[in-house]
């Protein structure tokens, strides 16, 4: 696995998580600069999915397939979903339930990088 | 009484949010464990698909929101919540016949904990947006 693009989907998923709860906390919808980065982080996952394929394809670990290829793939539909029922609520509890939605990015790269290395 | 679609804003947001993720995670565990390797333990992978379907039920139900769809999600929750605590006892007192991880193993602890207190919440939830 490429651990730099992982370890920024990390950070960059948790400051976006961050940024969700702020302004659930300020009482703000989410917003385009949100929105932005969530494409930013859908772009990275896009690539980690091409170098998860391409890897494992040349790898001579024991790393199960269908998880890891689960695990790639699964990811991507998770902002995609999270933004859309987020921008259906006009409360806070918009920008709380796409934290939710960003902190779960993190969780499959390391669930990922755990298949991986198994 | 309440608006029933109450029961999919406010902190249902949040609720529900969470659920899809559980119905996302065990809808896709129990996909690749039923689709690769279900002879190894074809009961545990099989409550992990009763999981799936519980979960997406739960989800689905809740986000709509309707009258009926509560009694629904209600009905769902309740037996989410007697599974996690079934599964979670058996797992302990006769591992050997759960050699593979469900959802509901050992109330959830694969995944924080979380699907023991899941349900509670939504029934909390439910309760308080009747």
């Amino acid at each position: 696995m490429f651990a730099p693009l992982t370890w920024f989907l990390v950070a960059l998923s948790l400051a976006a998580a961050l940024f969700a709860v702020v302004l659930a906390a300020r009482d703000k919808r989410i917003n385009w600069t949100l929105l932005g980065v969530l494409g930013v982080i859908e772009v990275a996952l896009l690539a980690q999915l091409v170098v998860g394929i391409v890897q494992l394809s040349q790898t001579t670990r024991d790393v199960s397939g269908p998880f890891f290829i689960g695990y790639l793939v699964g990811s991507l539909i998770i902002l995609p979903i999270g933004a859309f029922w987020a921008l259906a609520e006009s409360s806070r509890w918009g920008a709380g339930a796409l934290a939710i939605a960003c902190v779960v990015i993190p969780i499959l790269e390391l669930r990922l990088y755990d298949v991986w290395t198994a | 009484m309440t608006d029933p679609a109450a029961t999919k804003h406010g902190p249902g947001r949040i609720l529900i949010a969470v659920y899809g993720v559980f119905a996302l995670a065990a809808t896709a565990r129990a996909g690749v464990q039923i689709a690769t390797k279900f002879s190894d333990a074809p009961i545990a992978y099989l409550l992990s698909a009763i999981a799936a379907i519980i979960y997406c039920a739960a989800t689905f139900a809740l986000a709509k929101a309707t009258k009926v769809s509560r009694k629904v999600a209600t009905t769902a929750i309740v037996i989410e919540l007697i599974g996690v605590l079934a599964i979670g006892a058996f797992s302990y007192a006769v591992p050997d016949d759960f050699p593979d991880a469900t959802v509901w193993s050992h109330f959830g602890q694969g995944y924080g904990f979380v699907p023991v207190v899941l349900p509670v919440l939504g029934l909390l939830w439910l309760r308080r947006t009747r």
